[in-house]
């Protein structure tokens, strides 16, 4: 139960303890610092942004557009958003305080949490690194950035520039492996936010019980897409468009949020797999246009399942795969066997079964009997749908008639729910997910209570339950007659 | 419940840890029923969907965050307020639509008993059950899949309460504790600052209670005056004898008052009382005690003393107490006396902590506009009011567009033309928004 903290142990103990130092000296609180390490962090996406379509490219064989509409541009936005705000965020918030308390002040204080640890993913290795590090500094944190070791182009690239661009002495890139990540989390940290695989995070929340670490987790989950049916063509072929835009031009599907599986009514799947098809074929007329798969593990993982026979036969657009360029074409499947890998697993890759449903609102029960996912898309116009599905689903977000664009809207928290993760950031959110939000009530010495204290007899009693009743009338009452 | 079975619940807490009639009203019962009124009260604003602004990138659209039940939750509760410990975020959780588990501590078994004959009766108990048990039933339920966990004790329990929850990844919030430091300056009104520590110390349980005042610090020339007023009003609370006295809890069990024991009796400090020091086996009774000076690697300056020991430690100058606070792990409330508004300030700036008071002890907890947690190995999550409510709630991101509004920059085949609209959307450019909307670039 010890009350003094512990000697820190292993390869990191004098990188946390720096830290400490770093943030008991108050560099980090300070406002004007966190407004020049944010306005770092844009001068780093304006100045180097060739240089980081570069090392995108190399890691994920991402486009240009791809890799600055998803991380550089959605970054730029988002920090830009954190400076305009940060003052406002910072600033104690005001609450009520109960009249029988009178004079005194009750007020919620933001304050920083000290040092944190964030983990980055592969698939935004840029995004994933840069909006948690904002969020963190913008609340007055140290912070230590461990990048993905499966991006190592953007590891290093992260390695090499954040130092020149923000302070090197609050802000650390630490780069390695899992035995890296595990050592790392020997140590006690106010706060780890961690973007990746359940089963890595499980390894990280075992590591942080030890410490009572706090830690977010953003992880994976298959994120249903339902598609009413669409009586005009225009509809269908924007559906189409975005069902495009939040699968395959997201990192070839690689990504947390993208549509991991359609469900749609039997009678309107041929109408929509034409659609879809005839849109492949035209977003698809250069090879640069979609990312490439991660590497070889996951390319195996991919191909693999297309390997099940069942779901082989259930292919009916694409399935043709590359080995040397590590690129799979976008594939559709038609109703592959329900306990197939591929509909049991989170896909994280271009191939897009189709559930069909005899009603759309059989959807509802399907997308239940897995566990809450990240996002939940749907296209219809029918409001009683749309209502039925947010109140009778569960999932981090609801995005209606288009995919992944809450993403970027920075009033909306991201973040999942149950087996999709806990903690929730972006914009405000990320300010309050590294932030302690501290009481502070501030009480006078002008008046005084003497039911307060004992020795007690009925009368106090009394006198508390008007009290607690706010029946200040009784209580005013009280005190004529009781006053000493 | 609270209302109809007042009598049987004080019973029920003074046979588990001697609890006074008074401070089980009003710590417990009274505390019980204003936040149950404030929930009702408050239920439909805090389920009401809150639109948030949507911006011209997703144009057109509206957005709004959704509250939705986890699920199914478990509450672990504690033994020294075990009614308000129990109820209190049960409520919450109900408020949030949840289904609820309450395992009450088995240290309060006439509490835990109780909780169990009437919960049943009073709410509808295919959705609300309590599970009375120790160790080992405990250790069963965390083996479970929860949708949140919510567990107040000690960091050692609390420690594995996390490790069980990440099996299935469950979320927790953790009310632990601390040692709460109280800062006494010479700029104060002496006698309201005596009182107000001890009604805050030995006032709430004997000193049992997660935020009580732990140790003072002060300065070397104020501590004697400090004393004297802590005399006073000590013996005016509790009469020359203290052990008499009823109304002071009792210690909760034969363990803990050994382990009190130890703490007084270590050499380190033995020669350090200045006052009380008188205890009782028999009644499980330990009298206000205070220390001055006592050294900061004893063992009653290493762990949260839980019980009536006072320790006050001295510093030459007021500021120097900050340092010795920061050298500890954050505690779930820290509170100053002072009139001094350049030392609050400092105070607040410079303490991290779950709470704090200036000029009081305890009393936050009963604001529910202000969130009760701790921060570091004091707890994580917060609750109270509407912050129980978030607690146990998940704020679902809904987002609503339309068909209209189509944008072809957003998609392959992508060339720098896309790339230049979208690079002006992002930045919020309205020239290229409409360029966007408008089907630009032209052609593919």
């Amino acid at each position: 139960m010890g009350s003094m903290p512990e000697k820190p142990r292993h390869g990191f103990g004098s990188l946390v303890t720096g830290l400490q130092e770093v943030c008991e000296s108050g560099i980090t609180k300070d406002l004007a610092w966190r407004r020049s390490q944010l306005k770092g962090i844009i001068r780093l996406l304006t100045e180097k942004e060739e240089e980081m379509f570069d090392v995108l490219r190399d890691d994920l064989g991402k486009h240009r557009a791809e890799s600055y509409r998803d991380e550089i541009g959605a970054l730029v936005k988002s920090v830009n958003h954190t400076l305009r705000n940060l003052e406002r965020w910072a600033a104690p918030e005001k609450v009520q305080a109960p009249l029988v308390s009178f004079p005194a002040t009750a007020l919620v204080v933001p304050e920083p949490l000290g040092v944190v640890l964030v983990f980055s993913c592969w698939n935004l290795p840029l995004g994933l690194a840069l909006e948690p590090l904002s969020g963190a500094i913008a609340a007055g944190n140290a912070v230590v950035v461990k990048p993905s070791e499966f991006a190592p182009a953007t590891a290093a690239f992260l390695a090499s520039n954040l130092p020149k661009y923000l302070d090197p002495r609050a802000v650390k890139v630490i780069l390695g492996g899992p035995e890296v990540g595990e050592q790392l989390m020997e140590h006690r940290w106010d706060k780890v936010l961690f973007t990746g695989s359940a089963r890595t995070g499980r390894i990280i929340l075992t590591k942080a019980a030890k410490h009572l670490t706090p830690v977010a987790l953003e992880l994976g989950s298959k994120c249903p897409c339902i598609i009413d049916r669409l009586d005009s063509k225009r509809d269908t072929q924007i559906a189409v468009n975005r069902i495009f835009g939040g699968k395959w031009s997201l990192c070839a599907g690689q990504a947390c949020l993208a549509i991991d599986y359609i469900l749609v009514e039997e009678e309107f799947a041929p109408a929509l797999i034409e659609v879809l098809k005839s849109t492949v074929k035209r977003f698809t007329t250069t090879p640069d246009c979609m990312a490439r798969i991660l590497n070889e593990k996951h390319f195996k993982r991919l191909s693999n399942y297309l390997k099940d026979r069942k779901v082989a036969a259930s292919v009916v657009h694409g399935g043709s795969v590359n080995p040397k360029t590590l690129t799979i074409e976008p594939t559709i499947l038609l109703n592959p066997p329900l306990d197939s890998d591929i509909m049991t697993e989170e896909i994280f890759g271009p191939i897009l079964p189709i559930i069909t449903v005899k009603k759309i609102e059989d959807s509802m029960k399907f997308v239940r009997s897995k566990p809450k996912p990240l996002a939940i898309y749907a296209f219809t116009r029918n409001e009683k749908l749309k209502s039925r599905i947010i109140n009778e689903t569960s999932s981090g977000s609801v995005t209606f008639n288009d995919a992944v664009v809450q993403y970027v809207v920075e009033g909306l928290p991201f973040g999942g729910v149950g087996q999709s993760g806990s903690g929730q950031y972006h914009g405000k959110y990320s300010f309050e997910l590294f932030s302690n939000k501290k009481a502070v009530f501030k009480r006078s010495f002008l008046i005084e209570f003497m039911f307060r204290y004992p020795p007690w007899d009925n009368g106090k009693i009394g006198m508390l339950r008007h009290v607690f009743n706010t029946n200040y009338v009784l209580l005013l009452l009280g005190l004529i007659g009781l006053r000493r | 419940m609270a209302t109809e079975m007042e009598a049987e619940i004080c019973d029920a807490l003074y046979a588990d840890v001697g609890k006074p009639e008074t401070e089980a009203h009003v710590h417990e019962i009274s505390l019980v029923k204003s936040s149950c009124l404030f929930a009702l009260k408050n239920l439909k604003k805090w389920m009401k969907p809150k639109k948030v602004h949507a911006r011209l990138m997703t144009f057109p659209s509206t957005a709004r965050i959704t509250k939705e039940p986890l699920g199914v939750v478990l509450v672990i509760s504690a033994w020294n307020y075990p009614l308000l410990l129990s109820l209190d975020p049960v409520i919450g959780a109900i408020a949030a639509g949840n289904a609820v588990v309450l395992k009450p501590s088995e240290v309060a078994p006439a509490t835990s008993s109780l909780l169990a004959e009437l919960l049943p009766r009073y709410v509808d108990s295919t959705c609300i059950k309590v599970v009375e048990g120790g160790v080992s039933e405990t250790t069963a339920l965390l083996e479970l899949k929860w949708d949140k966990i919510f567990y107040t004790g000690n960091s050692k329990v609390g420690r594995m309460v996390m490790a069980s929850a990440t099996k299935h990844l469950t979320p927790v919030v953790l009310e632990l504790g601390g040692k709460c430091p109280v800062v006494v300056d010479s700029n104060i009104n002496l006698h309201v600052t005596a009182k107000r520590i001890a009604a805050g110390k030995w006032g709430c349980n004997n000193g049992q209670a997660c935020i009580a005042p732990d140790f003072i610090i002060t300065t070397e020339s104020f501590a004697p005056k400090l004393l004297e007023a802590l005399k006073k009003v000590l013996e005016k609370f509790y009469g020359k004898d203290p052990l008499l006295s009823e109304d002071l809890s009792r210690v909760v069990t034969p363990n803990h008052f050994n382990r009190l024991l130890d703490l007084m009796d270590d050499e380190m400090v033995s020669d350090k009382i200045v006052f009380g020091g008188q205890r009782d086996e028999q009644k499980l009774k330990i009298a206000p005690t205070i220390f001055l000076d006592v050294p900061l690697d004893s063992a009653m300056m290493k762990e949260e003393i839980f019980g009536p020991l006072l320790p006050i430690i001295t510093v030459e100058k007021i500021h120097e107490s900050f340092g010795l606070i920061n050298s500890m792990t954050k505690p779930l409330a820290a509170y100053l006396f002072t009139r001094d508004s350049k030392l609050q300030k400092q105070f607040e700036s410079t303490i991290s902590a779950g709470g704090m008071i200036l000029n009081d002890t305890s009393v936050h907890l009963t604001n529910p506009h202000l969130p009760f947690g701790g921060v570091g190995e004091s707890g994580t999550g917060s609750y109270h009011g509407r912050f129980t409510f978030d607690a146990f709630s998940h704020g679902k991101a809904v987002l609503h567009r339309g068909f209209g509004g189509e944008a072809k920059a957003r998609y392959p085949p992508y060339s720098s033309a896309k790339l230049k609209i979208l690079k002006g959307v992002l930045a919020g450019k309205l020239g290229a928004h409409i360029q966007a909307i408008l089907g630009f670039p032209r052609g593919k």
